[in-house]
């Protein structure tokens, strides 16, 4: 059983009378220990669908299913124990607490775990030592750059020990280098064996994700945009049959 | 999440704003310390109260006046005896109930009394037997009180008050020298009665308080080698010095003049009216064993009085539980009105709580979406915002628990009164206890509208 099933999922919102269709019947599979990235042009639903795989939403319609429960009907505390469990959210402008000091910041999932203090301090200390950020506990998230704050925002993503990772544009807010920091961190988290779920319209990143799911309109593309996902046209047709996401039947 | 941590964020919130949440406190702050304050005045008072209803016998005493024939009975005017010693006898004899009476006779205008050169006048001289002493309260402190052979025979003794001897002789606090009258003689009415008995002077605790402080200062100046008092001027010394402090009924004990029934009868009434047949009394005054046979006996010394006054009800009762009652009602419209300007300032600060909960957490919506997304559910973050609500709300509280004693001390400045406000820990506990609740009611509304925050959208909101 793949860690992640989405069956025929849809999500419509209502706008004064209008019918938006974010995501409109999306089936998929993903297994545990997969590095995947969601790619597609802007408003076409990667974020919608990053929400519903994230514990952040349920979907109007169809079934999802994560790590074998069902979701798609939990209540609000249900999503947030998922999210606090099994889940660990990397954003494009970091959404580090502006009050709280780097250490403070990566504890916090583990409040809510309801771990006590000595357990937290000691996770959330290996947790910014796994990212290089062990040097820099007690700044706050002003003090730090971006690549920095994005660390500790992946340490405290990764201190619950979560099954899946997402990271909605992680390197949007980053310069080049940065990002391409950022996404080798990524890639090794990856290579630990976690299930890595980036989204993003960055053709560079997608490039480095054996596996690209392209959503068009609130579908998943039948063709993966050579383009959008960072290849040559001729690789394009060389991965066509592998590496882009088909429905199942 | 736990509750700890949950507190350390609100204490967080609260010094990262801190004139924000001192403004936000000021509600709470004036609620509890006046909540505190009033009812450490009205606990004072209740007490300076009550000690004055037991100074005068408390609710067992019941005193029994001749009045006027009734309207009904007007045919039987001339039957009316008034009170009289057989009554006392009577009442003696038949009613159980009873602990003691004691039969009293006063002049129909307070006698002059002239001594040392002056003279004051005392609605409280009364002839009396000396089972009066007892009945009211009364202590001999010097001499003695008079028996029951000066009241046979009609000696011209007398027991003061020494209200009656600093009328007389000068306050000990004023002249610096304590007189006790004893063998001195005072002129009643012009018939000289010599002094055998000065009670103790009757004070309530607080001033005796006062006094003691008072003498403990002059004794520090004394002994610092400083002007004797005596020999040196005497000063007022502000608001407590002077005056007729305490309470009336202190202040009336201490005027009191007991001579001899016998006496009182045979020297100052009979010669000065007509003689009836029975020297007619004021009044008794009746002891009950237990309060509360108070009505029991209050039935039985009417039969017994309806009969031996031939039907005649030419007598009435008075009782201290008017007294009692009026105190009792007094206590409770003062904690009313105390309680009522108190939950007005816990409101409005409950209030304010509320508001700047709203705002707090329209500041932090993010933070909020942020906390959701890692894990918090809607209890976490209801939690939470209840908590900073009661954290605020608690300091305010701790906060007016101290102001309220410095509240008491300019409330004593501005306004000294006799009773010393009585600040109970039942009190404190009960104004924190209503801040707490208040806290907690002020945060319910802005913690449901965190709680059910949508994560998505909050996590966008900037
Ligand atoms: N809360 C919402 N209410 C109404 N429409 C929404 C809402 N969230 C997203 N949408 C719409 O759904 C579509 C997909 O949005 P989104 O998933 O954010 O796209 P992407 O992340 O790919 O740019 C867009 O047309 C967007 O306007
Ligand atoms: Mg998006």
């Amino acid at each position: 059983m793949a860690l992640l099933e989405l069956r025929d999922v849809r999500k419509v919102y209502h706008l004064g009378g209008e019918e938006i269709r974010a995501l409109d019947g999306i089936t998929l599979n993903i297994d545990g220990g997969e590095f995947v990235s969601i790619i597609g042009p802007s408003g076409s639903g990667k974020s919608t669908l990053m929400h519903i795989l994230g514990c952040l939403d349920t979907p109007t319609h169809g079934t999802v299913t994560l790590d074998g429960t069902p979701i798609q009907q939990a209540s609000a505390r249900e999503l947030a124990r998922m999210r606090n469990r099994k889940i660990g959210f990397v954003f494009q402008f970091f959404n580090l607490l502006p009050k709280l000091n780097v250490v403070q910041n990566v504890e916090l999932p583990m409040i809510y775990a309801g771990l006590n203090g000595h357990q937290r301090r000691e996770k959330a200390l290996k947790a910014l030592e796994a990212v290089q950020m062990g040097h820099r506990l007690k700044n706050r998230p002003s003090q730090l750059s971006g690549g920095q704050q994005q660390r500790v925002a992946i340490a405290r993503a990764l201190v619950n020990d979560p099954k899946i990772i997402f990271a909605d544009e992680p390197t949007g807010n980053l310069d080049t280098h940065t990002g391409e920091i950022i996404l080798e961190l990524f890639r090794s988290l990856s290579k630990q064996g976690r299930t890595v779920i980036i989204v993003t319209h960055n053709p560079e990143i997608a490039a480095v994700t054996p596996r690209r799911i392209e959503i068009r309109n609130g579908k998943i593309a039948d063709r993966v945009d050579a383009r959008l996902a960072g290849l040559e046209k001729t690789a394009l047709l060389s991965h066509s049959g592998h590496d882009t996401t088909i429905a199942p039947a | 999440m736990n509750l700890w941590n949950a507190m350390e964020v609100g204490l967080k919130e609260i010094w990262a704003h801190k004139f924000r949440s001192l403004l936000t406190m000021l509600g709470i702050i004036l609620g509890v310390s006046s909540l505190v304050a009033m009812s450490a005045m009205v606990t004072g008072m209740e007490k300076g109260a009550r000690e004055a209803l037991v100074a005068v016998g408390g609710l067992q005493k019941v005193r029994v006046e001749g009045q006027p024939v009734p309207p009904d009975q007007r045919h039987l005017r001339d039957f009316a005896r008034g009170v009289t010693l057989s009554d006392v006898y009577a009442i003696q004899g038949s009613v159980p109930e009873i602990e003691d009476v004691s039969p009293e006779m006063r002049l129909d205008t307070p006698p002059t009394l002239t001594a040392n050169g002056k003279f004051t006048r005392t609605f409280m001289t009364s002839g009396v037997w000396p089972v009066q002493l007892e009945m009211m309260e009364h202590k001999v402190e010097h001499g003695r009180m008079f028996n029951e052979v000066d009241d046979e025979l009609a000696r011209s003794v007398c027991v003061i008050g020494t209200g009656i001897r600093d009328d007389l002789w000068g306050d000990p606090e004023k002249t610096g020298e304590e007189i006790i009258p004893l063998g001195k003689t005072i002129s009643v009415n012009g018939y000289p009665f010599t002094v055998v008995g000065m009670f103790e002077h009757y004070e309530s605790e607080q001033e005796h308080r006062e006094r003691q402080i008072r003498k403990a200062e002059e004794a520090k100046r004394i002994a610092a080698g400083q002007t004797n008092s005596a020999a040196g001027p005497r000063r007022d010394r502000g608001w407590n010095g002077g005056g007729r402090r305490g309470g009336f009924a202190f202040w009336i004990k201490n005027h009191t003049v007991y001579l001899p029934l016998n006496t009182m009868w045979v020297k100052l009434v009979s010669g000065v009216t007509n003689v009836p047949a029975e020297p007619r009394l004021s009044n008794l005054e009746i002891k009950i064993r237990d309060v509360q046979n108070l009505n029991l006996a209050l039935t039985e010394i009417r039969n017994v009085l309806m009969i031996n006054h031939h039907g005649v009800e030419d007598f009435a009762f008075r009782t201290q539980e008017d007294w009692a009652d009026q105190i009792n009602l007094y206590i409770k419209n003062a904690r009313l009105s105390g309680g009522l300007i108190s939950g007005i300032s816990l409101l409005v600060g409950g209030i304010g709580i509320m508001n700047i909960m709203l705002a707090s957490i329209s500041e932090r919506i993010r933070e909020i979406g942020i906390r959701k997304a890692v894990g918090a559910g809607g209890v976490d973050v209801f939690v939470q915002i209840v908590v900073e609500s009661v954290v605020i709300a608690m300091i305010g509280g701790a906060v007016g628990l101290v102001t309220s004693l410095g509240l008491l001390q300019l409330i004593a400045f501005v306004s000294p009164t006799d009773n010393a406000p009585i600040v109970t820990l039942s009190a404190m506990a009960f104004a924190f206890g209503a801040s707490v609740l208040v806290g907690v009611l002020a945060g319910l509304f802005p913690a449901v509208k965190a709680a059910r925050m949508n994560v998505i959208q909050a996590l966008r909101y900037d």
